[in-house]
């Protein structure tokens, strides 16, 4: 099953664990499995239909933005992270 | 090359290939901005945001100069204010490392540090406190004034075209958004096929100290629309790649360099065979040896001893 990466901030939402699995074959699918099991994320992750907009979602590794949003294919042994947007650390 | 001082010496760096490093078939080559005079590419934003500010009448001779900066945009202005008169005050997190420290205080800096567990962020907050405190400061703020990815756009993407006409591709990290969205709409309006990838860090579990979500930050000067897209890159991918260039190529970089280098290697095969990539090498790797991150030994362990100061 595909892993999904949880960061710090919304660890309070899954009984503090960094990584939980849930099934799917696209990341819409994969988030509405984790909400079901963890219901304190719905409204932390989503803004009616779509995800918010401070929260930046990857398939292995790349912003699911410049794929195909929610319907970006999600493979058995991909990872999904959830990471939130801050200020670049380079500048 | 002869200059008048020291902030016009700013630019014209080289470009250097990765025959060793490039996936076959393709050309992978560095923006060495490291050869700027305090050595990086924020060199070319500093001066644009000062000199901008001053063409536009926003800052005045003597005046304070305030911004949130981690350490490179502030070396950058530390250098550039001193030659022009300029008092400078930076905000960086108290994470950030020894040398640009010194480099700072060196050039008359004064600063003043925010938590380090919030990261960007916290800088970027507490220079908005020092400046609303403060109505004689001016706060240039790269991560919202344009003057930072037009520097991109007027010198960086310029002489990138000069050099490599055939630039299939560029991929730099994203820090305040400037690299990428300056150099990538000067390339894009040049030849609307160039493809422009942005490499993001993947910070430490610390740099993400939010309390919640709404603390989160996208910076203005980031037009998400230039990107053909965003891959992270966590600390342990972009140090092996930033120690094999050291290592297979010569090249001492940062570790950002790492992480454009990772991505530039990863898109190749979305690019026609034969295609030239150019990724940006940030600055060298002089002020981060104090973090541990060329020191010899197993890079699994260096990766997570660092993470909480690498990208810092």
């Amino acid at each position: 099953m595909p892993t999904v990466r949880i960061p710090s901030v919304l660890r309070k939402h899954t009984d503090g664990a960094a990584k939980v699995t849930a099934a799917g074959g696209n990341v819409g699918e994969v988030l509405r499995a984790v909400t079901a099991d963890h219901p304190g994320l719905e409204e932390q992750l989503f803004d009616g239909d779509s995800v918010r907009g401070f929260i930046n979602v990857y398939v292995d590794d790349e912003d699911i933005r410049y794929v195909s949003g929610l319907d970006t294919p999600v493979e058995r042994d991909s990872e999904v992270a959830l990471m939130p947007a801050v200020a670049g650390g380079d500048g | 090359m002869r200059f008048g001082d020291i902030s016009q010496a700013i630019g014209n760096t080289p470009l250097v290939a990765l025959p060793r490093l490039s996936p076959k078939g393709y050309t992978i080559h560095l923006k060495l901005e490291g050869h700027n005079p305090t050595g990086s590419v924020k060199d070319r934003v500093a001066r644009y945001l000062i000199e901008q500010a001053e063409r536009h009448g926003l800052l005045s001779p003597g005046q304070r100069v305030l911004e949130p900066t981690s350490g490179n945009t502030g070396i950058g202005l530390a250098a550039i204010c001193k030659v022009k008169g300029y008092p400078l005050t930076c905000v960086l997190p108290e994470n950030t490392s020894q040398e640009r420290r010194q480099l700072l205080t060196m050039f008359g800096a004064e600063l003043v540090f925010s938590p380090a567990t919030e990261g960007s962020n916290g800088s970027v907050r507490v220079a908005r406190e020092l400046a609303a405190a403060d109505s004689h400061a001016y706060m240039p703020f790269q991560y919202g004034n344009a003057a930072n990815a037009l520097a991109h756009y007027e010198t960086t993407a310029p002489e990138i075209i000069a050099d490599l006409p055939q630039v299939a591709a560029f991929v730099a990290g994203l820090g305040t958004g400037g690299s990428v969205t300056g150099v990538g709409k000067r390339l894009k309006r040049w030849n609307p096929d160039v493809k422009v990838f942005a490499a993001e860090p993947e910070y430490g579990d610390l740099v993400y100290g939010l309390r919640n979500l709404d603390e989160g930050y996208v910076p203005e000067v980031l037009d998400v629309d230039v990107l053909d897209s965003r891959i992270k890159v966590d600390s342990r991918k972009a140090l092996g790649a930033t120690r094999e260039l050291a290592e297979v190529e010569g090249i001492f970089a940062g570790v950002s360099t790492g992480a454009s280098l990772v991505v530039a290697r990863r898109v190749c095969n979305r690019l026609p065979e034969g295609a030239h990539v150019v990724a940006m090498s940030p600055d060298g790797g002089w002020k981060y040896l104090s973090t541990g991150a060329y020191a010899p030994g197993d890079l699994d362990e260096i990766a997570t001893a660092i993470s909480g100061t690498l990208w810092a």
